[in-house]
């Protein structure tokens, strides 16, 4: 059964759990969202559910995205998302919205992770930098060794060295969905989500249960 | 538009505990903790003195420290909002010039004692 929605990371807030132990939780501000295409396998080679989210003026939109739209006869929305399932269960111009997601069972949440420029090796990798004391200069933060010498006289492919980090595609998996609100559209899960706050994510049934 | 964000986030934020009095650095203080030992649920009492309190609205604590028994000085944080704390009974305040009573953690014995303060 398809399970998926677009939304809007809020923030970070904690709740009391039923023992009175304070989660964490991350807001999502999801749905509601519309689905706006079903793929199938004999008409696009794969089998999926688009889905819309955030309606905007019809202005905002290329005339190719609002006839897209019109044809399953839905208002203009800024973002479309497809999710791969084999069972749709779901039509064209069908409102989804976190009532599909349970308190107590597992997501993944999918997000541009914060861009955080062109990042040294200590910052991007973890490395330990060097030594602070004993006469060292110059090599705080440095990578180390990148190789050795003559043999093999370069620099293996894929060493990693400093280079931009973040703004890329991460998902946190296996998260555990702490409340639903239908009538505000939140669903809130346990511990952090990538992004910054007012960031789009995309929530997705959990793969590895 | 972040108004309207972290106005969404404080709806599902806990409310306030009505069983908690305004708190002040210094104050004397009776905790009322629900434990649940087992499936049977009863209420121990922690009497110390406020020494720090940190209003991070829906994270909002305070620390209470005691002497125990043999003289050990015993500091135990609280979720003001925590479902955990049945009630507060403030029993008498302190006389403080300051927000934080760390100095505290350093005396012993009457050295430690806090004047009262009526209002």
């Amino acid at each position: 059964m398809f399970k998926g929605l677009i939304g809007k990371k809020l923030g970070m807030t904690q709740v009391f759990g039923e023992d009175g132990s304070a989660v964490p939780v991350t807001i999502i501000e999801a749905g509601p969202c519309f689905v706006t295409q079903i793929r199938t396998l004999n008409k696009d080679g794969y089998s999926a559910v688009q889905i819309g989210f955030e309606e905007v003026k019809e202005k905002k939109l290329t005339a190719g995205e609002v006839g897209h739209l019109e044809r399953a006869k839905l208002p203009p929305l800024r973002i479309l998302r497809e999710f791969r399932t084999s069972t749709p269960e779901v039509k064209e111009g069908d409102k989804v919205d976190v009532s599909q997601f349970e308190v107590g069972k597992r997501v993944d949440v999918i997000g541009m992770s914060k861009g955080k420029g062109f990042a040294g090796g200590v910052k991007r990798h973890g490395f330990r930098g060097g030594p602070v004391t004993h006469g060292q200069s110059d090599r705080l933060r440095g990578p180390g060794s990148i190789s050795s010498t003559t043999t093999p006289g370069r620099i293996f492919k894929g060493k990693r060295m400093a280079g931009h980090m973040g703004n890329e595609r991460v998902s946190s998996q296996n998260l555990k969905v702490v409340l639903v609100d239908v009538e505000k559209n939140l669903i809130g899960v346990n511990g952090s989500v990538p992004g910054p706050r007012g960031g789009l994510v995309v929530i997705k049934e959990a793969r590895k249960q | 538009m972040g108004r309207i964000m972290t106005d969404l986030i404080k709806s599902i934020e806990a409310p306030l505990n009505t069983n908690i009095p305004e708190l002040m650095p210094g104050d004397s203080v009776s905790v009322h903790v629900k434990i649940v030992e087992g499936d049977r649920e009863r209420i121990q009492e922690f009497k110390g003195t406020i020494i720090a309190l940190s209003n991070k609205s829906n994270q909002e604590t305070f620390t209470v420290r005691r002497i125990a028994s043999n003289g050990i000085g015993v500091e135990r944080t609280f979720l003001r909002r925590s479902p955990r704390i049945d009630k507060v009974v403030v029993e008498r305040h302190g006389k403080v010039r300051r927000a934080k009573l760390f100095y505290l953690r350093e005396k012993t014995g009457k050295k430690a004692r806090l004047k009262e303060k009526f209002s």
